[in-house]
């Protein structure tokens, strides 16, 4: 499996910590899944925690654009967490590290939401 | 004195599971010439970018269509050639991702990314068919032992 994704629910946010690589096919798939699992669930503060990615194409950003575009038209929140360098380079590149809101810890990413 | 020039040719099948192969070798040439370990990430996410484009715009996943891969290591650069067998089409016609219009696509950032990684990025038209994407990295010259007096020279 090339993205594993385990959850956890933090009062009404969720947090999603990714491990592996969002690429093209079934990163990203796997990705879209699950956030879109949640809003089905009506669970709609999400944080992803970027920790452990190893590798992200500009499908795996796309797909993190696409996840927060569709959050936020259903009236959800998704924030970024514990960006890699790689990632952040990835995003400064294509403009997107000010169109998402990114953490460094997750005391206040969670607090962000109250 | 001028070296011959190495070449690396690999053939797949449009299947976003190959990519992986080709970019595995793509590792192996970056680090066997010498390139640091920052420079050999970003080729290889550059050869993964053009090699998923081939499968998925250019080929569209059909099956009997494949995707050529051509390495050719100079002692000046790598050069990865990568060359699919679709419609074709001018690169520039797309839209431009850092349009703040086109901020939020999901899609479209792929040859932004290889142009930023590689040195040049050159696009070919085939006559049979299909697009060649030519992709270059320089390789950094080796101090020459002048050099390293000057930068002696410059230390004292």
């Amino acid at each position: 499996m090339q993205l594993e994704i385990r959850e956890r629910v933090e009062g009404d946010v969720t947090v999603l910590e990714l491990h592996g690589k969002i690429t093209i096919g079934e990163g990203s798939v796997q990705l879209r899944d699950a956030v879109s699992r949640l809003l089905d669930a009506d669970r709609k503060k999400i944080i992803l925690h970027l920790e452990g990615v190893t590798y992200v194409d500009s499908s795996g950003i796309g797909e993190l654009v696409s996840r927060y575009t569709t959050t936020k038209n259903q009236g959800g929140q998704l924030k970024l967490l514990k960006l890699t360098k790689k990632i952040k380079d990835l995003l400064m590149i294509t403009k997107l590290l000010t169109v998402f809101e990114i953490y460094e810890d997750e005391e206040t990413a969670l607090a962000s939401f109250k | 004195m001028m070296l011959a020039e190495n070449v690396v040719e690999i053939t797949i099948a449009s299947q976003l599971e190959f990519i992986d192969l080709v970019t595995t070798v793509t590792d192996n040439l970056t680090q066997m010439i010498g390139f640091d370990e920052e420079a050999c990430y970003w080729i290889n996410m550059a050869v993964r970018e053009s090699v998923a484009n081939a499968i998925e715009h250019g080929n569209k996943y059909d099956p009997q269509k494949h995707v050529d891969v051509r390495f050719t290591i100079g002692v000046d650069a790598l050069r990865v050639a990568v060359r699919d067998y679709g419609e074709g089409f001018d690169p520039s016609t797309l839209p431009d991702p850092l349009d703040p219009n086109n901020l939020l696509n999901p899609a479209g950032r792929g040859i932004l990314y290889m142009r930023t990684f590689m040195d040049q990025v050159d696009y070919e038209r085939r006559h049979e068919g299909g697009m060649q994407v030519t992709m270059t990295k320089r390789r950094m010259p080796k101090p020459t032992e002048e050099g390293e007096q000057k930068h002696d020279a410059i230390g004292d």
